[in-house]
């Protein structure tokens, strides 16, 4: 086993299990301050930002909308911890020099070519497809995949077996199998 | 402390352990679904490790609550295959989008703005889909050992053993 991965990263092993622990102890921080056990996810905050946005242009009728009234539009925990992702990333990339301004991805480019226009056009669909699915599903790789296998939640096991399924079956389909 | 505070610290963590891994990168999400880099799966599969036997045990202790995610079939299902299929094109989850924005790679940004779409579409559809898809079947808010009707502590260990497994096979095939 590498101890390092080739670029200076952490060992994902080791990366992967503190995450680990940080998600016990956010969740034993969250019942202590916020009065409820919270688990570590991300989608919901998308909601509450799409209601952010939306009601800066049309605040009835995102205020006579049931599922934005259901999952309240406001600057929650969740929505803070999504933009500490942001600022986490961009500490660890910035202070051990991987942080890289990337306009169009490697294994992008070999499939698609250069076109900046392309892969952004893409991401925008691709993003379309796999928030309404994760809309859908009430979760993503974080709080379906870490938080619900984590609990042995039953949804849990069947969300991220079919995320990673047919992820897997529709990237042999778009990036094509095979070539390394 | 204070429910923002709380959370932009765990998120900063939970974003630099991210980085640190190497797993926000679209390369390395592609890779995994090509079966080519399982980088994701490692670091995946060690923090549920790590948080299983933790987060269960202060479950039994009564210092936390579990909180499982409801299994409405309808809603898993089709849920879980537009997420797939939207995830390999875009090449990042939600999660990952924001890290991989805060790691210079820019182009995170349209998907970020196809997901910010994605929860309109589905706010605008939400009283539709609450008629149809949500209502065919929910088998509730449930754990695999509830469903199996078997203590935690036997899953647990099958659910290790099964995953380390899958890390040997990993580094026996150098993926």
């Amino acid at each position: 086993m590498r101890r390092r991965p080739d670029d200076g990263g952490w060992n994902p092993y080791f990366a992967g299990a503190l995450v680990g622990l940080l998600a016990i102890a956010s969740a034993y921080a969250t019942t202590i301050w916020l009065g409820k056990t919270t688990y570590l996810g991300a989608s919901t905050t998308f909601v509450r930002a799409a209601g952010f946005i939306e009601r800066s242009i049309a605040p009835d009728h995102v205020a006579a909308n049931t599922y934005y009234t259901k999952e309240k539009v406001k600057v929650d925990w969740q929505f803070m911890l999504v933009l500490g992702i942001f600022l986490g990333a961009a500490v660890s990339s910035l202070t051990d020099r991987s942080f890289k301004m990337e306009r169009v991805p490697p294994t992008w480019e070999r499939r698609f070519g250069p076109s900046g226009a392309r892969r952004a056009a893409a991401a925008f669909l691709g993003g379309i497809v796999a928030m309404f699915g994760a809309r859908l599903a009430d979760g993503c790789p974080s709080g379906h995949g870490l938080s619900g296998l984590m609990q042995l939640s039953l949804s849990g096991f069947v969300a991220l077996a079919l995320f990673f399924g047919t992820g897997v079956l529709f990237a042999h389909l778009v990036y094509g199998g095979g070539e390394k | 402390m204070n429910e923002q505070y709380l959370g932009l610290l765990t998120g900063f963590l939970f974003g630099f352990l991210l980085q640190k891994g190497r797993v926000l990168r679209f390369d390395k999400q592609v890779g995994a679904m090509l079966l080519q880099d399982m980088t994701i799966l490692k670091f995946m599969l060690s923090a549920i490790l790590v948080g299983m036997i933790g987060i269960h045990l202060l479950s039994d202790l009564g210092i936390l609550k579990l909180s499982h995610k409801p299994m409405n079939i309808g809603a898993v299902v089709l849920g879980g295959i537009l997420f797939g299929a939207g995830w390999a094109v875009m090449g990042f989850c939600p999660g990952t989008s924001v890290g991989a924005l805060g790691e210079g790679r820019w182009h995170a940004i349209f998907a970020i703005a196809g997901m910010l779409g994605g929860a309109v579409l589905y706010a605008e559809l939400y009283p539709y889909l609450t008629t149809t898809v949500l209502a065919w079947k929910d088998y509730g808010k449930i754990g695999l050992p509830a469903a199996l009707g078997v203590s935690h502590w036997l899953i647990i260990p099958v659910a290790c053993a099964l995953y380390i497994g899958l890390f040997a096979w990993f580094e026996r095939k150098n993926l």
